[in-house]
């Protein structure tokens, strides 16, 4: 299982690797930017650029182990992995250390992590492997009891916790990744159209089991000068760093909405306008660009793998990457909803880090392991 | 695996979709950045400076001597960014704050109206307090203290009157652009000199340029105009005098002015009852500032300047030399037995057995009202009327801080313009014991006792220390009337018989004259009278008589007798004035 042949080394894949590792430096020093005490008076905390690199170091030896076996192997442990997830996720629901008005987390001692984070890759694994037994599209009945055994049991949970950002990422990845698999384009169809019929009852039900927080999130999508102070701020201070880059950028370290506070979550989901701010138009298309690469590299990954397995796997994991860093973007940049999701190496958080990393290796696995036969 | 075509249309698809995406969100940096950037880099500016009016320090105001007579003391103020403090903290902090729950609740939750403005919860913190609440930082969230500075003054009530008080701008002062450099929220002078010189006491605030965090927690000075201090202020008052005076008058009401007689500095100005400044200095409470109002005696009146009494009998003064100028001759003597007639009407004098034969000098001595019913009779009240104004009398002094009052001293032209009635002679009678209509403020008679006794030069008084005096006109009368007057009231104090003896001092030769100034018209027993009904008694002195340096006027409202009330009033401010400078500073506790 642990061989390292040569074939291996020569194909795998660097340019993932080195894209991933040179944003999360990038990432580290915009924590560290986002995070320093300009004013000399004030008790240091800055410790979270340290933290993420330790986390950092962890990440990459777990990426390197899960490139270390043949992704296949994950197929045939899909079903007890993914049972283990959800327990987890009851667990959170159940007993969880409460987070921002939200239960995300479990403690384990010291440690305490998302298994939310985790699931995600799990939920990826099971969907792929599920998909990957029989060659047909997918008719009605196929994809609602996809739906019902495998989806809407994590979503439920997630959204009762509620982690609207993952849940929604769920359904997201479940979406495409069906998609991928290939639907009857009569159920496309179909779906559309119910979807449409049952918009505004969904939108109501969603609406009304949506918490205080999160309503006001949506109205400042919606009107976000309603109250600047108020629920319009995030998006507004987001706005203010990111425009006063301009062109150039303040230059490293010369950023004031992040350090200064005006930015809340400056280091975590908005951290793209603090480096926005730093660097300018210039810097922002650069960092941006290294994600539309990591993108585009998933999608080639996805079509190179050996099997549907490996495709969906590859695929599912490129569009998860894909929707973090459009909704993250997009919501730091205005032009979508405030849901709080993290930006994929760039945002401080071990936990999330973690599970990046090894859906990078498992993605990087996909493209490495796609010479070896290995059933 | 080439045979999965529509595998990679799908991809396909999916990359088109993803660089739509890609796009989009460049369009969407390209609008913020380069497009709007220049309203957003100004809006971060503005995110992040402050202009914070920095005050200047006020000038000190020091008493003639070099006494400081007020200080700028820094005091504690607990404010809450409330963005930031959990309101499950309320009841703990009042304890900690001393407030009750429910008021601090109340203050908290009622301007509400930005989470980045902060609120004040307490000013004027213990030691023990702020020290209490800097070792707990951490329990309270969102809590900070601020340092404001208040005017302390250091002999409470004593000088209250001329020294003043502060406060804040009031809503017409805020729109009047002489206070246009001032903070919103500064204290500026509202009274006494803190008012009359507050221009050059406040100086010039500065401003502090500041990088601030989204809580307005300074980060960094970015420049900073230095404020510059106030001008220090030495006023013409001698404290150790003006303590002495208002010591003296204890309980009492009424006032006193004590005047420098080579310059018409005010050495000290009493108005009793006085207010005390230092409950005004850090914004006054309601609850002062009613007692001060509903107060009968009306603390808030500068009795010495805008109050006028009958003088009584201290204006004998004028009535001896307008006789002494106009050719009646010292030792010309009338024979007093109690009372005079004028027609069928008797005017008593207050010694109803009578004081026999008396001449200029005992008539002075002994305050004899029947000599001065002739005196004045002899020489018309137009003549007196004439004198008292070249002694300052019936004018304002310009004394400049304050609404002055002017007093009266009628002729007959006055009656005749403004009661429409001749002037009868009786009224000569009686206006030259300073009775009738002449009235004046304490301040007046200060001037005017001043002037008696330096020569004949009526001076403007001032309250600060001056480079020069300002001579308002000097008498046109002999020196030797002015130096027989001086004679007599030397004897008035110092005399047997002579109606000030109570001013008497071992330490100094006091001359004085006393007033005793009827309130109702009937005159009995002032013990048996209720103390409205009682007389206010004056007494104006100067001494040392032979080379005066001080003039004072004292009155006593319902005082009674002005020999037994005022006199050792004007005799212990005088006594005080001259103690050697070490000697009153020890009195006042100056450390040096």
């Amino acid at each position: 299982m642990f061989r390292i042949d040569r074939r291996l080394i020569q194909n795998f894949d660097w340019l993932t690797l080195a894209i991933v590792i040179l944003i999360s430096i990038i990432g580290i020093l915009t924590i560290f930017s986002a995070t320093r005490q300009p004013s000399a008076g004030e008790a240091a905390q800055a410790s979270f650029y340290i933290k993420q690199i330790v986390w950092l170091i962890i990440s990459i030896l777990a990426l390197i182990l899960f490139i270390s076996f043949d992704y296949v192997w994950l197929g045939r442990i899909a079903l007890p992995v993914y049972v283990t997830g959800l327990i987890l996720l009851l667990i959170v629901l159940i007993s969880g250390r409460t987070g921002m008005g939200a239960q995300r987390w479990i403690s384990l001692g010291p440690l305490s992590f998302q298994p939310s984070e985790f699931f995600k890759l799990m939920f990826i694994i099971m969907l792929s492997n599920y998909y990957s037994f029989s060659r047909e599209s997918l008719g009605v009945t196929g994809l609602l009891r996809v739906f019902f055994f495998i989806v809407f049991i994590p979503f439920v949970l997630l959204f009762k916790q509620p982690d609207l950002g993952t849940a929604i990422v769920i359904l997201l990845i479940f979406a495409s990744v069906s998609l991928a698999k290939g639907l009857y384009k009569k159920v496309i169809i179909m779906i559309v159209v119910i979807g449409m019929i049952s918009l505004p009852f969904l939108g109501n039900i969603m609406w009304t089991g949506l918490k205080d927080y999160q309503k006001n999130r949506l109205i400042a999508f919606i009107e976000p000068d309603v109250d600047p102070a108020g629920i319009g701020y995030h998006i507004n201070q987001s706005k203010i760093a990111i425009g006063s880059g301009e062109f150039f950028g303040k230059g490293y370290l010369n950023g004031t909405q992040g350090p200064f506070r005006f930015l809340p979550e400056k280091h975590t989901d908005f951290i793209f306008a603090v480096f926005a701010e730093e660097w300018g138009f210039v810097g922002s298309t650069f960092l941006l660009s290294l994600y539309l690469l990591l993108i585009m590299r998933g999608l080639d990954t996805a079509s190179k793998a050996k099997d549907d397995f490996g495709r969906l796997l590859a695929l599912g994991i490129t569009f998860m990457f894909c929707v973090y860093f459009f909704v993250n973007v997009g919501m730091t940049l205005g032009i979508m909803p405030v849901v709080g999701i993290p930006l994929p190496f760039m945002s401080y958080g071990g936990t999330a880090l973690l599970s990046n990393y090894i859906s990078i290796g498992v993605l990087i696995n996909v493209r490495t392991h796609r010479f070896s036969l290995f059933y | 695996m080439q045979t999965e075509k529509p595998e990679a249309q799908k991809i396909a698809i999916a990359s088109y979709l993803i660089l739509l995406g890609f796009l989009i969100i460049l369009l969407r940096l390209w609008q913020l950045q380069l497009l709007q950037g220049d309203e957003f880099r100004k809006t971060s500016e503005s995110n992040r400076l402050r202009i914070i009016p920095v005050s200047a320090p006020r000038g000190i105001i020091f008493d003639r001597n070099g006494i400081p007579l007020v200080k700028n003391t820094p005091y504690f103020c607990a404010s809450i960014m409330p963005e930031e403090f959990h309101n499950a903290n309320i009841p703990y902090l009042a304890g900690v704050l001393h407030i009750p729950e429910d008021e601090l609740r109340e203050k908290i939750n009622r301007k509400a109206q930005s989470p980045f403005t902060p609120v004040r919860l307490k000013e004027g913190l213990s030691y023990d307090e702020v020290s209490y609440i800097e070792a707990r930082r951490s329990d309270f969230p969102g809590l900070f203290i601020e340092i404001e500075v208040s005017r302390e003054y250091l002999y409470g009530g004593i000088g209250a009157h001329a020294i003043g008080y502060l406060g804040k701008l009031t809503p017409g002062q805020s729109k009047d652009p002489e206070f246009k450099d001032v903070p919103p929220n500064a204290f500026i002078g509202q009274w006494g000199v803190e008012k009359l010189y507050d221009r050059s006491l406040r100086g010039t605030p500065g401003q502090r340029i500041i990088e601030v965090d989204a809580i307005g927690r300074e980060i960094r000075l970015l420049k900073e105009n230095p404020s510059v201090k106030g001008a220090d202020l030495s006023l013409s008052i001698d404290i150790a005098l003006q303590k002495a005076a208002e010591d003296a008058f204890e309980e009492r009401t009424g006032a006193l002015v004590a005047l420098d007689s080579d310059s018409g500095e005010i050495l000290g100005i009493v108005s009793s009852p006085a207010f005390d400044p230092n409950r005004f200095a850090k914004g006054v409470s309601p609850a002062y500032w009613n007692e001060i109002m509903n107060d009968k005696k009306v603390p808030m009146l500068n009795r010495a300047i805008q109050s006028q009494y009958p003088p009584g009998s201290t204006f004998k003064i004028i009535t001896a030399i307008a006789a002494l100028e106009e050719g009646v001759s010292a030792s010309a003597s009338v024979t007093c037995s109690g009372g005079m007639f004028l027609g069928s009407h008797r005017f008593g004098c207050w010694k109803k057995e009578g004081h026999g034969t008396v001449s200029l000098h005992r008539a002075l001595v002994e305050s004899c009202d029947v000599y001065f019913y002739n005196a004045g009779r002899t020489v018309g009240f137009d003549k007196v009327h004439d004198y008292a104004l070249m002694f300052g009398l019936g004018e304002a002094t310009g004394v400049g801080f304050g609404k002055e009052r002017k007093g009266l001293i009628p002729n007959t032209e006055w009656k005749r313009k403004e009661r429409k009635e001749p002037w009868w002679p009786g009224e000569t009678v009686i206006n030259s014991i300073g009775q009738g209509y002449v009235a004046t403020t304490p301040v007046q008679m200060a001037v005017m006792i001043n002037a008696v006794s330096n020569g004949g030069n009526v001076y403007k008084p001032s309250i600060v220390k001056l480079s020069g005096p300002v001579l308002v006109r000097k008498a046109a009368v002999k020196p030797e009337t002015l130096e027989l007057v001086k004679k007599a009231l030397e004897g008035v104090v110092n005399e047997p018989g002579g109606t000030g003896h109570a001013a008497h001092s071992n330490t100094v030769v006091i001359g004085g004259k006393t007033g005793t100034a009827q309130v109702v018209g009937i005159k009995k027993d002032s013990k048996y009278l209720a103390e409205q009904h009682r007389d206010h008694a004056w007494f104006v002195a100067f001494a040392p008589v032979d080379k005066p340096k001080v003039a004072v006027s004292v009155l006593v409202e319902h005082g009674g007798h002005g020999g037994s009330a005022a006199a050792p009033i004007a005799k212990q401010a005088i006594e005080a004035y001259m103690l050697p400078v070490e000697k009153k500073k020890g009195l006042m506790h100056v450390q040096d």
